[in-house]
């Protein structure tokens, strides 16, 4: 809605002290896909940013030769207080590669992922699906961000052309709205908990 | 100039933590719970970055927020944060293990939380 937006987060949002246990999910996507407007729109707080950077030039063999290659990758974030005593945290990250290379560990122990979908970019998701695919094993569901001239496909021919399994979810949103977007979190934790590990014993 | 070549933002990290990449300890996720223990002075020693950590940790956070406050990486944080648990000025709310997923029960709470919203 219309929350104030200043220069510097200001502290102290802390969580409520019955709160003992987080969770995550990851919400993925390319650039510009709707990523922090869908946090933004659950969050309980404004959603929060950190970066990490990596510096991938030779350090030290030529201090003379301003040519290192700096990398930022940034995490916009928020948080719901779902139960009095776990907060659920919804991370944004783009999905390309040299994301994972980075944050490795960020997919660990997560509920899953919401992989964003802007049907007018659809080649822009494909990288983001594949290594999704290829680095982790969460479950995730697919979600259509809905921008005013999105051609209206089908979710079905949007699922072909995503090459998407049969038991991925695919739905629809409008990022901005929170009841939406709170549905498309409702999707993934009822698809994460058919998910195979869970058709096993409960150790 | 070359001045401007020692304000490089990764090797400002590397000093605030005496050079180390690493945390003491690996279970430290973006999502993991911190909190400050409140009958713990910060020692004498530390430094002006690690009391605004403690301060900001009077009540739980997740350690991305911490970093995000801070306006640090979470890679670093999550070194600074360690050394504070080792100090006892810190303790971790959240003590699942890292690498297991949610059980059941924790997702159908989830759901329920959901639902309500």
């Amino acid at each position: 809605m219309d929350s104030a937006s200043s220069d510097r987060p200001v502290p102290g949002q802390h969580l409520a002290p019955t709160v003992a246990r987080s969770v995550k999910i990851l919400v993925v996507g390319a650039f510009g896909v709707g990523k922090t407007t869908l946090i933004g729109a659950v969050s309980e707080i404004d959603p929060l940013r950190t970066e990490e950077r990596i510096t991938t030039a030779s350090v030290g063999i030529d201090p003379g030769q301003p040519n290192k290659d700096t990398t930022t990758v940034a995490m916009d974030f928020g948080r719901i207080t779902v139960t009095e005593d776990i907060a659920l945290y919804l991370f944004g990250t783009p999905g390309q590669r040299r994301f994972w290379d980075l944050w490795s560990g960020l997919a660990d122990g997560a509920v899953g992922a919401l992989v964003m979908i802007d049907t007018r970019h659809l080649e822009d998701s494909f990288e983001v699906l594949d290594q999704l695919e290829l680095r982790t094993r969460i479950p995730f569901a697919v979600v259509v961000n809905q921008f005013p001239d999105s051609p209206d496909y089908p979710l079905e021919r949007v699922r072909a052309a995503l090459d998407l399994l049969p038991e991925t979810p695919i739905v629809e949103c409008d990022a901005r709205d929170r009841q939406s977007a709170v549905l498309t979190l409702i999707t993934l934790v009822e698809h994460a908990m058919t998910f195979p590990v869970f058709q096993k014993v409960n150790a | 100039m070359d001045t401007e070549e020692y304000r490089d933002h990764p090797v400002r990290s590397y000093v605030l933590t005496s050079g180390r990449a690493h945390p003491s300890r690996n279970t430290l996720r973006p999502e993991t719970l911190v909190r400050a223990v409140e009958s713990r002075p910060v020692l004498s020693t530390a430094g002006r970055l690690e009391r605004e950590l403690v301060q900001l940790c009077q009540g739980t956070l997740a350690l991305a927020e911490v970093a995000a406050y801070l306006a640090l990486p979470v890679s670093l944080v999550a070194v600074m944060v360690s050394d504070l648990v080792d100090a006892g000025n810190l303790t971790i709310r959240s003590n699942h293990q890292a690498h297991v997923l949610p059980g059941k029960d924790i997702l159908e709470k989830i759901l329920d939380g959901l639902r309500k919203l």
